[in-house]
């Protein structure tokens, strides 16, 4: 059962501050999806073992599984509805629209945040670099291969490059 | 075809359009929902909440195999919070996907058949709490001998895991034989037979399967779900929630995080909390845990199979003699159709003269298994591949060039009378060759480097519903507002494949639009019409000519506003880029709203309607319901491996696959969908199964994402895909099947390359480094390199049903029948 | 969805508070530093602390000190990624730095801590399940049950070390740490802090913390962790070996091999030590003595993978361990 009673305490969610009433031995993935309807964030296994449930603290991409939500009180909480600024989509949303990277969506959101951290720390990652920083996220649709190519395509765009889609990656070879 | 498939000539669907006159069709356009899919906005069902919303969870079996002697739901009932405790005797009716195995029951009544499942239901104002309350029912069980193999299965007909079925443990058997076998075999210059094992594995949807359930205060009761099947599951829930009329049930299919077969079945828990809710007048939700989602499974079947061959010098097939032994689980789910597929498909790669299939499926106390993505047909056919590759040793005949002289003719019927339409493989296996270096390189790689090759065939669709009628298997309404919006409803579920999109790019095509301007309303029982669901690769070719057809007729209607209005015959009208207009003269035209304006002024409310049936099947005999197919869809594939002999550890570094989907609706999706088949046929090849521990109770040894293993972005290699169009007049705008087809010749190939890379036969699934190393260390101690099964178990057949060949001049039924028929002066008609 | 149960909560702010609050509640509280081994414990009701002590605001675990001429000390709270991407580890340490980032996913290690790792509860795929689960085995002997199922007659646990980084400490001679709430504190080689049982697996009274890990100064060895798993991630270690090898003008003064993920604790495969101690290092040598790691390599049907193919491995993965070590080519 729940506890009696709820705690009180301000989150930094996509950077606005939220109060709210919580039972203390939920998860952040709890919190954000039950009492502040965040419900961008996913859940595979609520045992840190498929990534769906990633999210940036701090910028750096966790399992918000198995964060406490009393941990990171007052910690700065990114999440996949905090990417796009008004109606204009983030660089990689658009690149992961473009491509087809998000087949039913469901691991999109914790591959979207893990993959804006490794973007901010390398701005040009190589193939082998985005897949050892997607190795904690599964995917059952894609194969991975279109979200590898994504990633490539926004971390272009996002240089300044006019970049678009390789042929073979949309047509075949 | 169709409905009016009899003025419906072939080409009906616009395969023949030419490539460059399509202008939202092939182009790699984002799919509809894309920013919903990328912004987190898309709300799948555990995403969605109502007021007074209570929990739900479901007490599940902790024995295999039990009678249940009583439950005590009293202290769970007075735990403060608890809302509601069900049991099944209020749902006594069973239910089950298939008219011929409706054996289950939302909550167990006298038995329990495996370890998860479910005997009652608490209803709390948390989950916690929900949780608690089940730990606190006390159910009281009478164990009986649990049965989990295949062998156990078939050697211990008591205790009955069922009571019915075809007797003992066994749930049915099936005996086709097709043309003369024996004569088949003489004919033959090579003979050989192969066992082989294809262990069961599991669709492991990222999503877990959740419900919400609302009985409303007018009596109504809406259920969310994620199910790949809305139409199924209202029936299911029709029948067990009686007398609750279908009307007052609405199923709407929510966005599926991932399904692949896995949300394909009704399942207890959407109905269990539909029941909670009527109750409790509280609206319900339940979310499996990943365990539980193991439970549900109705994944791959477990396989054993016995092939015997004989070919001609040039390795065409003369006879094949297929039995497949199938490890069913607890339920009978999709298991009859899925026995039936395992001896479908054979065929329509390569010619079989003469073909023989005996086919049995076996109750055991594991989770039921159903249809995966291929349903039935990955085993049979990594059974053959893996058999013509050694063929192709046999004879020194290279692999690639043996499959390639035996393709079966497009245009043709097979000895099991499915009709193969457009037949793009030979195209396909040219391309994986030349792509891969496969001549230059098969057989002269360093050792623990090799290449292999296998193909593969797919239906786009079942041909025949799940219960046999004359409605159609898909519909789509078209309302075309005037402010020149134009709606889709269709009944057909997005699982992530795309359908949604498919569905505005067809119409979008037809009535010259944006395909982003269209509202597309789908899986809705109540809003939309049937579609049969997401299975059996059928939604783009079936929900897609509906579709046409709907659109085709909106565009008459519009065209004939059109010329009244601007007095230029119908037949020079075109309609795009959000024009209707003349073709002599551009200019003379009006815009789409304009039209639809005119339509309506003209005639009222402006909407039409489209359905689509497949076409009859030329398989007339019993059990000839499974197979037929409106196309055939193929795939040949190159799989590298790297070996380390030292430990039978291997890497897949490239895979060269290509697929012939008749024509792609949108090449970028359609690509998307052979990767991610790839990769789940990798999966199956390298790693996954469902593993039970027979000796401990039979439990599942790994219901865990971390423990059940899947491949990640480490274990993914580079994908060459190829499409090859080759359009089918059965398919709008010649499409035929991409989602489940190019993951077939993925497990046999990587088989195949095991062995050109150190030359041992690992004749299972998944092949795992322990037994690459267990056919190495044989292969050196002097015995045969090989790792497989050995043995068959007993069966007691049912006299073959025998079907004369099309080249014997049979008719697609019995020769029994055939006969009667001649005497009743009939067959003439029935040519096929 | 899987939910932790309701405990007490704490979050001292200095390492004596935390120390005082563990003594305060005894074994009814657990520490938790990144919380990827102790919460999906509580979530499958296996590991079930009334209260739990956090240790994410003590920042004093966090650092590292020394350096590699005189030997460097980490601070328990030292996150794996943190150890995996150090520049000064990476370069010194590389052994250490590429045990972390075999550990599991770069989601988890962003979260999980070297003494998260170093004391990471033994695994077992009869223990690491659901409450409900396991009541379909009639529980285990590691929690609620008095069988262990992996050898029924055994009386004995038998879950598994599956840490990647201890096998290589412990190799390496590392020394960790522990303080107490009576004030006392004390410093031991890592190995001895391992007991081989599956159930009492470490050798430290529940309200000890773990506050340093102390790696040897560099002078004239090299280490290597070898890790067998199914994929390139997630997985934890079915075969671990840890090796150091200290080796003068050719000769291997003394040798350490720990085989991890096939045994309760750390296996010291000690004949193939005193086979390679004194010796002059060559190849055939080299695999007379990993193949002695055949015996001692305690593979069980309890994890991953085939037990009996994983004690072959042993031998495998010693030679190549030890082929790192003398800066050889393996495979």
């Amino acid at each position: 059962m729940s506890q009696p009673s709820k705690l009180l305490a301000e989150f930094a969610v996509n950077g606005e501050a939220t109060q709210v009433a919580f039972d203390g031995y939920k998860t952040l993935l709890e919190l954000l999806r039950e009492d502040l309807g965040l419900t961008g964030t996913k859940h595979g296994c609520e045992l840190g073992e498929c990534g769906a449930c990633a999210v940036l603290v701090d910028g750096t991409p966790v399992l918000s599984c198995l964060v406490l939500a009393q941990e990171v009180i007052g910690r700065a909480i990114r999440t996949v509805e905090g990417m796009a600024e008004g109606p204009t989509l983030h660089p990689l949303q658009d690149a992961f629209a473009d491509l087809g990277a998000a087949q039913c969506g469901y691991c999109t959101p914790g591959i979207l945040l893990t993959a804006e951290a490794l973007l901010r720390d390398d701005p040009a990652p190589s193939r082998e670099k985005i897949r050892d920083a997607l190795a904690g996220n599964l995917c059952r649709c894609t194969g991975y291969l279109k979200i590898f190519e994504a990633v490539e395509l926004a971390a272009a765009r996002q240089r300044g490059e006019t970049a678009a889609p390789r042929p073979e990656t949309i047509y075949g070879h | 075809m169709g409905t009016d498939r009899k003025d419906t000539p072939v080409g009906r669907w616009r395969h023949d359009v030419p490539t460059e006159s399509l202008r939202v069709v092939r182009q790699p356009l984002r799919k509809v929902d894309a920013r919903s899919k990328v912004t987190g906005i898309t709300r799948f069902a555990d995403d969605l909440t109502l007021p007074r919303m209570l929990h739900m969870k479901l007490l599940r079996s902790t024995v295999a195999h039990a009678r249940i002697v009583s439950i005590d739901t009293a202290a769970a009932e007075a735990m403060p919070g608890v809302h509601g405790v069900l049991l099944g005797n209020v749902m006594p009716n069973p239910f089950g996907i298939l008219p011929v195995s409706q054996d289950e029951h939302a909550l167990c009544i006298e038995k329990v058949r495996m370890i998860g499942d479910p005997v009652a239901a608490v209803a709390a104002v948390d989950e916690q709490t929900a949780w608690e309350a089940c730990r606190k029912i006390a159910v009281e069980y009478e164990e009986l001998t649990p049965i989990h193999t295949i062998h156990d299965a078939a050697a211990q007909p008591e205790p009955r895991i069922h009571d019915y079925g075809v007797g003992g443990n066994v749930h049915r058997a099936e005996n086709l034989e097709f043309g003369d076998l024996a004569q088949g075999f003489a004919e033959a210059d090579h003979v050989r037979e192969d066992l082989f094992f294809f262990e069961g594995n599991t669709h492991l949807p990222m999503e877990q399967h959740a419900t919400l359930a609302l009985f409303d205060a007018d009596e109504r009761l809406t259920v969310w779900s994620s199910t790949q099947t809305p139409h199924y599951l209202h029936r299911a829930l029709a029948k067990v929630l009686a007398p609750l009329p279908a009307c007052r049930i609405r199923v709407i299919a929510c966005p599926n995080g991932g399904g692949f077969g896995g949300k394909s079945d009704p399942f207890n828990h959407e109905i269990c909390a539909a029941k909670m809710a009527m109750i409790t007048g509280r609206p319900i939700k339940i979310c499996l845990t990943r365990e539980e989602v193991f439970y549900c499974h109705r994944g791959r079947h477990p396989v054993l199979m016995k092939s015997r061959i004989g070919v001609d010098k040039s390795g065409a097939i003369t006879a094949l003699d297929f039995e497949s032994y199938l490890d069913g689980g607890s339920y009978g789910s999709y298991g009859v159709a899925s026995t039936f597929y395992t001896g479908a498909l054979q065929t329509v790669t390569y010619t079989v003269q003469n073909y023989h299939f005996r086919g049995a499926r076996f109750f055991t106390n594991k989770a039921p298994c159903g249809p995966k993505r291929g349903h039935g047909t990955p085993q049979p056919r990594f059974a053959l591949e893996v058999q013509l590759d050694k063929i192709a040793v046999d004879l020194g005949l290279d692999p690639a060039d043996m499959r390639m002289a035996n393709l079966a003719p497009a245009e043709s019927l097979t000895a099991n009378f499915l009709r193969i339409g457009s037949m793009g493989l030979g195209a396909c296996i040219d391309k994986v060759v030349a792509g891969s270096g496969w001549r230059e390189r098969r057989g002269k790689l360093p050792h623990g480097r090799g290449l292999g090759i296998a193909c593969a065939s797919y239906l786009s669709g079942a041909g025949l519903p799940i219960y046999w009628n004359s409605m159609p298997h898909s519909g789509v309404q078209l309302q075309l507002d005037r402010s020149g919006l134009v709606t889709v409803f269709c009944g057909s579920t997005d699982i992530g494949q795309g359908s949604d999109s498919i569905l505005a790019y067809i119409v979008a095509e037809v009535l010259g639009l944006d395909p982003f301007d269209l509202r597309i309303v789908t899986s809705d029982t109540d809003l939309t019409p049937v579609d049969l669901g997401s299975y059996s690769s059928r939604v783009t070719v079936m929900s897609g000519n509906a579709a046409m057809q709907a659109a085709e007729r909106a565009r008459e209607v519009l065209a004939k506003a059109v010329a009244e209005q601007l007095e230029v015959p119908v037949g020079r009208l075109v309609f795009a880029e959000g024009r209707v207009f003349d073709t002599e003269d551009p200019d003379r035209g009006v815009s789409f709203v304009e039209a639809v304006v005119a339509a309506e002024s003209r005639w009222g409310t402006v909407g039409t309607t489209g359905s689509y049936r497949p076409p009859k099947s030329a398989a007339r005999f019993k059990g000839g319901g499974v197979g037929p197919s409106p196309s055939y869809s193929y795939t040949a594939a190159v799989v590298e491996v790297d070996v380390d002999p030292e430990t039978g550890i291997y890497t897949v570094p490239k895979i060269w696959v290509a697929h012939d989907l008749g024509r792609a609706i949108n090449a970028a999706l359609a690509v998307g969908q052979v990767e991610g088949s790839v990769y789940m046929g990798l999966g199956e090849a390298m790693m996954e199964e469902m593993a039970y521990r027979p000796s401990r109770f039979g439990v599942h040894k790994i219901p865990s994402m971390l423990e059940y293993k899947s491949p990640t972005t480490m274990e993914m290699p580079d994908v060459v895909t190829y499409l090859v169009e080759d359009p089918d007049p059965n398919g709008p705008y010649g499409a035929k099947e991409v989602g489940q087809g190019p993951l077939l010749p993925i497990m046999p190939a990587v088989a195949n390359a095991v062995f050109d890379a150190v030359g041992v036969r690992v004749d299972e699934v998944p092949v795992t480094p322990e037994k690459v190393f267990a056919a190495l260390q044989a292969a050196q101690s002097g015995k045969s390199g090989r790792f497989g099964p050995t043995k068959t178990p007993d069966v007691e057949w049912p006299a073959p049903r025998r079907v004369r060949t099309p080249w014997q001049g049979g008719t697609g039924v019995e020769v029994e029948r055939e006969s009667q028929n001649e005497a009743a002066g009939v067959a003439g008609k029935k040519g096929a | 969805m899987l939910r932790l149960p309701t405990f007490g909560y704490h979050r001292p702010q200095s390492v004596d508070e935390a120390l005082r609050v563990a003594k305060d509640h005894g074994p009814e509280a657990s520490f938790v530093a990144g919380g990827t081994d102790l919460y999906p414990n509580m979530k499958r009701r296996h590991q079930r602390p009334k209260q739990v002590i956090s240790l994410g605001a003590l920042g004093e675990l966090h650092h590292s000190s020394g350096d590699p001429g005189a030997g460097m000390t980490l601070g328990a709270m030292m996150r794996l990624s943190e150890i995996e991407h150090s520049p000064l580890l990476r370069e010194h340490y590389p052994a250490v730095a590429e045990a972390a980032s075999l550990v599991s996913t770069p989601l988890l290690r962003n979260m999980g801590t070297l003494g998260g790792n170093l004391l990471l509860d033994t695994r077992c795929n009869y223990y690491d399940q659901t409450h409900e689960w396991r009541e379909s085995v009639n529980f285990c002997m590691k929690c609620d049950g008095d069988t262990c199922w992996v050898a029924p007659s055994s009386p004995r646990c038998w879950a598994v070390q599956s840490s990647d980084s201890a096998p290589l400490l412990c190799a390496m001679g590392a020394e960790v740490t522990l303080r107490s709430a009576d004030g006392g504190e004390r410093r031991l080689p890592l190995g001895d802090l391992y007991r081989d049982d599956g159930i009492a697996y470490v050798a430290k009274d529940p309200s000890e913390l773990m506050t340093s890990v102390h790696l040897p100064a560099l002078n004239g060895w090299r280490a290597s962790y070898r890790k067998l798993r199914r994929r390139g991630t997630f997985d934890f270690p079915v075969l671990g070996v840890g090796a150091c090898v200290w080796t003068e003008g050719g000769v291997i003064t003394d040798v350490k091999i720990r085989i991890g993920g096939a045994g309760s604790w750390p296996i010291a495969a000690t004949a193939a030590e005193e086979m390679l101690r004194g010796q002059t290092a060559n190849e055939e040598l080299v695999r007379e003595a990993a193949a002695s790691a055949y015996k001692p390599a305690r593979a069980m049907d309890n994890t991953d993978h085939e037990a009996r193919w994983r004690k072959r491995m042993a031998p495998v993965f010693v030679t190549r361990a030890l082929f790192d070590c003398l800066g050889w080519t393996a495979d």
